[in-house]
């Protein structure tokens, strides 16, 4: 065949191939990522487009009601990133070291630390709250029995323990993630640098805190970014054990539950608020999007080559 | 010599209670499933000596209940079904020809991986009830073709791009179409990385609990994980029969881990690592 007519027949191949994939992604994930923004600038009834509304939708998310809301949901975003960051990434980088180190059993080990991952949140959360159950729990009967009765606690139900408890149901089920992206991390270390450190007498704390650490880097910048943005998209286990109100009393309400609030209406009143929901969708993607993209600016730039 | 010794105690430790900590809420949902009611407040751990398979047969005979795993099995396995040909077409364009526009489509489809689908959830919810798709399956599979092609067609494209070029030329001297050389030289040799992208397109569907919730509002047509909830208010006071639920949801997952591991783990970590 002629190289003319082997171009020719490559465009309609790349046609044939390319444009139904491209226009599915287009008219379900660009139009909307595109009009969401729109929609904020609008008043709305229900899900009917009415007027114009400039920045009316953002000053009324800074007002009463729906200022209180959004601190407090916020806060706990917040929070939750700070917990949820510092508890699976130490944990994470313990669990991918010590599989690291183990050679015997390693692939049984690795096989049951990602287990979790697969597990929807929505089981999760179910078997956490029968866990956890403040009578007939084994959490609370295992307390009791070792003798500490006053620790026994409606772990989900008083609005002290609430929040760390889900984030605890959260690091259960996603702490393989990070393990096992730091240990493809760790697999990917060239060994002959630390042979030459050995050697060269170094200890192996010297090692994993000058060699081994600022190799991880690159791990230690993707997990982080997920972990952000994971934080602050925070729904499914908040919703499955505390409804979209984040009982008890709003201790587990994040930013993305009072989105979907917003958006479709509550249990208690069916009424939503397209435009002052829509704000609220762009704060939320603004602190994703500027956190994601300012995060990795920063955490690349200490990233070394091997 | 003490020293490496101790070492390697303290990590086997380490991996051994993560381990405990991991199997032990597992065992507890299998085991609890195959548990009369009755005995669960004197010893939520006793093991189920004999098995009683009655809580397995109340949740099936609830009707429902098969009826939203069935769903969850519809909506899935459509969504792979449109995925893996269309992040194979678009995969081996982007990875094996060069031409005008590559990498304008290329940037177009790293945008489609960073945008947040909850965020646009409302233009999508006006969007399918104008195009009469809210309430209905297909509906859903499209947005969620649409959520896992970006990754899907990057995967793909890279392990095209993997292969060596004279594979091609070779195949289009003895006169082989562009969609023979497809079909014949190459599909067999990125099957692995089909593996990897219909783990990793499937589990997040099966799992998802947001979409259906918005979407999906007949009690007949909903998923696994939407219909759990149900559930779970139903049969809050039988707890035998929860964890059947729950174990059914649950176990089809579990048991292609176990049985495909790697595949899961390279499957699920490929977005992370690549992109």
């Amino acid at each position: 065949m002629s190289v003319g007519g082997l171009k020719r027949q490559q465009r309609k191949v790349i046609w044939i191939l390319l444009t139904p994939g491209l226009l599915t992604i287009f008219a379900f994930t660009t139009i909307p990522a595109l009009t969401t923004l729109s929609y904020a600038f609008y008043n709305w009834t229900g899900f009917e487009k009415l007027g114009f509304a400039g920045l009316e939708n953002f000053t009324k998310l800074m007002q009463y009601p729906f200022k209180d809301q959004l601190l407090n949901a916020l806060r706990h975003n917040v929070l939750v990133f700070v917990g949820i960051y510092f508890l699976q990434t130490t944990l994470g980088l313990l669990i991918a070291y010590s599989l690291w180190r183990t050679v015997r059993g390693q692939r049984f080990f690795r096989t049951v630390t990602f287990l979790p991952v697969i597990f929807s949140l929505v089981v999760v959360g179910y078997i956490w709250q029968v866990l956890l159950d403040p009578y007939y729990g084994p959490i609370n009967q295992i307390i009791g029995n070792l003798g500490f009765e006053s620790l026994a606690k409606p772990w989900l139900g008083s609005t002290a323990t609430a929040l760390p408890t889900l984030v605890f149901i959260n690091l259960w089920r996603w702490v393989g993630f990070p393990a096992i992206i730091f240990l493809s991390g760790l697999n990917s270390i060239n060994q002959e640098f630390i042979e030459a450190a050995r050697i060269d007498g170094a200890r192996e704390g010297q090692i994993l805190r000058k060699i081994i650490f600022p190799l991880l880097a690159p791990s230690m910048t993707i997990i982080t970014i997920l972990t952000f943005i994971g934080a602050f998209e925070w729904f499914d286990l908040p919703f499955v054990l505390g409804g979209s109100n984040g009982n008890p009393a709003g201790a587990t309400d994040t930013l993305a539950l009072m989105f979907y609030r917003l958006s479709f209406g509550t249990v208690d009143s069916g009424a939503n608020n397209v435009g002052v929901g829509s704000a609220l969708g762009v704060f939320i993607f603004l602190i994703v999007g500027l956190g994601a993209y300012f995060g990795s600016n920063i955490m690349r730039k200490r990233e070394v080559e091997q | 010599m003490i020293k490496v010794l101790a070492s390697r105690t303290f990590f086997k430790g380490v991996l051994t209670f993560n381990a405990i900590l991991v199997i032990l809420p597992v065992f507890f949902l299998l085991n609890s499933s195959l548990r009369e009611d009755s005995s669960f407040a004197s010893n939520p751990f006793a093991f189920a000596k004999t098995p009683h398979w009655a809580n397995f047969q109340t949740v099936w005979s609830d009707g429902a209940f098969a009826i939203y795993l069935k769903n969850s099995l519809i909506i899935t396995g459509g969504a792979l079904l449109l995925t893996l040909p269309l992040a194979l077409g678009a995969g081996f364009v982007l990875g094996r020809y060069s031409f005008r526009g590559n990498g304008v489509i290329y940037g177009f489809i790293l945008t489609g991986m960073l945008v947040p689908a909850k965020l646009a959830i409302l233009p999508l919810f006006i969007q399918l009830k104008w195009m009469n798709l809210l309430d209905s399956h297909f509906g859903l599979i499209l947005v969620y073709t649409s959520g896992a092609l970006p990754a899907a067609i990057f995967i793909m494209s890279g392990f095209f791009k993997s292969l060596p070029s004279d594979l091609d030329n070779a195949a289009r001297i003895d006169g082989a179409s562009e969609f023979q050389l497809i079909r014949k030289v190459l599909i067999p040799l990125v099957k692995p990385g089909l593996a990897i992208v219909g783990i990793y397109s499937a589990i997040p569907i099966w799992n998802d609990f947001f979409l259906p919730l918005v979407f999906l509002q007949s009690p007949e047509k909903k998923t696994i994980m939407q219909g759990l909830t149900v559930f779970f208010g139903q049969y809050a006071s039988q707890w035998g029969v929860l964890f059947a639920g729950l174990t059914l949801a649950a176990l089809p997952l579990i048991v292609l881990y176990l049985i495909l591991s790697e595949q899961f783990i390279k499957g699920l970590t490929a977005g992370a690592v690549k992109g």
